[in-house]
């Protein structure tokens, strides 16, 4: 394998006196579908959060695309432009339409001329199938329409890897499928995915690897095959009976 | 809310058809006939012993207050032409004192002859003010406007060009002056409390304290001082020799006093947004000023509208304090115009004109706000 895109070498993270990530270590391949999982509060969230820097670790490294994260703006801008996030809720901007959504970041960040990105936004608003909607203001969307703009608004910017915070806890059960089929396709054309996600299903279909932790640390680190039938810990156990149980 | 304890039956079965069946009411409603508005006046106005005596209260409040004052306004006024003696006689408003007067409260001390300079001014700084209001110039164009009309606002004000003969800025007075302090105060204290507001959220803790210092300090001091300070203690400081000018100073001192307290209504609007929209922008690689710009700015400043305008009103008001610095404001020469021994008892007259114009002003303001919010908040229904 080449270079991992993203890899995580001890990386420590306290709030205050709380100490949330403990020597966390993980590498993202190229193409590679990781899943996180574990119980609430487990650090899993905060993980990814710290990928692209919207928390700052203390101890330990992140590398994205070759590059250190440091308090250096300029690296942590640069990182961002190739770090799309898609979050639990939503935060579409609400005051532009969803066409502006798309393109404003690829205009101002990138110099992408309006014309050029507001194509690039079509397509992808085509890819989740919600062109129609293009001149409308987020509030006048379903839970599962905003998500999936927000998805697209993402992948306007051409990021290398895709970070998913939990993107179906804040949606109806009835518009979960909707988003998860747009995930599985974006899977599927090969893009590198960390998710943070309690779909199980989901999981099983895309998954190269599952990451399972808990009270900050990675407990198990597997295929999912692996994971699913036969989890070696008794933390993993336990959670996949609470979570697959009913 | 009426409560219907006291209601006689048959008024509550009124009432009751009232509410069950619209329909009924609509198809009666030819009918509507002194009867019917003694049923109103019965449900609305006497439905209990505490409406009762409100009612009674009011009206007889009304019959107090309104003929005496229509009679001082209209019927027993003077208009046009009248001299004071004929004023005193009649017993009324002495409008005609308005009409002897109005060129001096309009302007001040402003040559007499010149009057026109002024009003013309005036009449293109409102000009641009409207096309500032108005969203088909919220682009570029905006600024060719104020660049094209206040040069030759001044050019008007102060002459010594083209023919004009000059006048210092000395001679300024009256609805000028006042607007020009509220329009110059105002549009520059609004940027400057921008930064603020960001200053005082800032990462970084110079920036924040500096901030800070300069909001709760500014807050702290009433306007009155800062202009005193701005008019008699700043010069001393300067070196000998330099004078910076007493209208520029007043100016500053509004423009510095106003802008501390908007910065506190702006990052009201800051603290109002969701930390989401933060994130959203930071994840998509925006730098601060372009998210600032962008997406936070655009949402917190409509969510402030309310109080922005509350403040702009407010400084449009407190512009009368330049009284004393010596500055012929728009309440300064309405006061002044009063200092003719002929005309001295018809003062109220003279603040009933002046307030007449600032209620102008600002409720304008008011209805503006009422439609920006409406405006900028079309797409935002949720």
């Amino acid at each position: 394998m080449s270079d991992p895109v993203i890899l995580l070498d001890q990386v420590n993270k306290w709030f205050g006196a709380f100490h949330v990530l403990k020597d966390v270590s993980m590498t993202v391949g190229k193409g590679e579908k990781v899943v996180v999982c574990g119980p609430s509060g487990s650090g899993k969230s905060t993980v990814i959060r710290c990928i692209n820097r919207l928390e700052e670790h203390q101890k330990g490294r992140i590398l994205v695309g070759g590059v250190e994260l440091t308090s250096d703006i300029k690296m942590i801008e640069r990182i961002r432009k190739d770090v799309g996030m898609v979050f639990q809720s939503f935060n579409l901007f609400p005051h532009l339409t969803v066409l502006e959504n798309l393109t404003l970041a690829p205009n101002w960040v990138k110099g992408t001329p309006v014309k050029e990105a507001t194509e690039t936004a079509m397509a992808y608003l085509e890819r989740v199938r919600i062109p129609e909607q293009a001149n409308k203001y987020p509030g006048q969307l379903s839970g599962g329409q905003q998500q999936r703009v927000a998805i697209a608004r993402a992948l306007c910017m051409k990021p290398k890897v895709m970070l998913f915070d939990e993107p179906t806890s804040a949606l109806d059960p009835e518009m979960i499928k909707e988003v998860l089929d747009v995930m599985i396709t974006l899977a599927e054309e090969g893009m590198t995915m960390v998710c943070v996600t309690h779909e199980m299903g989901f999981a099983r279909t895309v998954a190269d690897k599952m990451v399972f932790m808990a009270e900050g640390r990675i407990v198990e680190s597997s295929p999912p095959v692996e994971f699913f039938s036969n989890p070696k810990t008794e933390r993993a156990q336990q959670f996949l009976g609470q979570i697959l149980g009913h | 809310m009426t409560s219907n304890t006291n209601l006689d039956p048959k008024t509550a079965s009124e009432i009751a058809s009232h509410v069950e069946e619209p329909s009924q009411t609509e198809l009666r409603a030819p009918r509507r006939s002194a009867l019917n508005v003694l049923g109103w006046a019965r449900e609305n106005l006497f439905s209990s012993a505490p409406n009762t005596l409100l009612t009674v209260l009011a009206v007889s409040l009304l019959v107090w207050a309104v003929p005496p004052l229509l009679g001082w306004v209209l019927l027993k006024a003077t208009f046009l032409g009248a001299d004071p003696q004929a004023c005193r006689e009649a017993g009324g408003a002495c409008w005609s004192f308005i009409e002897v007067k109005h060129r001096f409260i309009l302007f001040g001390l402003y040559p007499h002859d010149e009057h026109w300079r002024p009003l013309l001014a005036m009449g293109l700084f409102l000009s641009a003010i409207a096309a500032s209001c108005d969203p088909r110039f919220w682009n570029l164009r905006i600024l060719a406007v104020w660049g094209a009309a206040l040069p030759f606002c001044g050019l008007l004000m102060w002459g010594g060009l083209l023919g004009l003969t000059f006048v210092g800025n000395d001679k300024w007075g009256g609805l000028p002056l006042t607007l020009i302090l509220a329009t110059l105060g105002i549009v520059l204290a609004f940027p400057l409390s921008v930064l603020l507001a960001l200053g005082r959220r800032s990462d970084m803790p110079a920036i924040r304290a500096i901030c800070v210092g300069y909001i709760e300090t500014v807050r702290g001091v009433p306007l009155v001082s800062v202009l005193f300070m701005a008019s008699i203690m700043f010069p001393l400081f300067l070196p000998e020799g330099m004078t910076i000018d007493k209208l520029l100073r007043a100016q500053l001192g509004i423009m510095l006093f106003t802008a501390a307290y908007l910065a506190e209504a702006v990052r009201g609007g800051l603290q109002a947004l969701p930390k989401g929209q933060y994130e959203a922008a930071d994840a998509l690689g925006l730098s601060y000023w372009q998210k600032m710009g962008l997406i936070i700015l655009p949402q917190a400043l409509r969510l402030v509208i309310p109080p922005i305008v509350n403040q702009f009103i407010s400084c449009f008001k407190d512009t009368s304090l330049v009284i004393i610095i010596g500055l012929y404001d728009l309440l300064t020469t309405a006061k002044t115009a009063l200092s003719d021994p002929l005309w001295r008892p018809f003062y109220i007259e003279s603040y009933v004109f002046a307030a007449f114009i600032y209620f102008l002003f600002c409720f304008f303001m008011s209805r503006y706000s009422q439609y920006l919010e409406k405006r900028l908040n079309a797409g935002l229904k949720r």
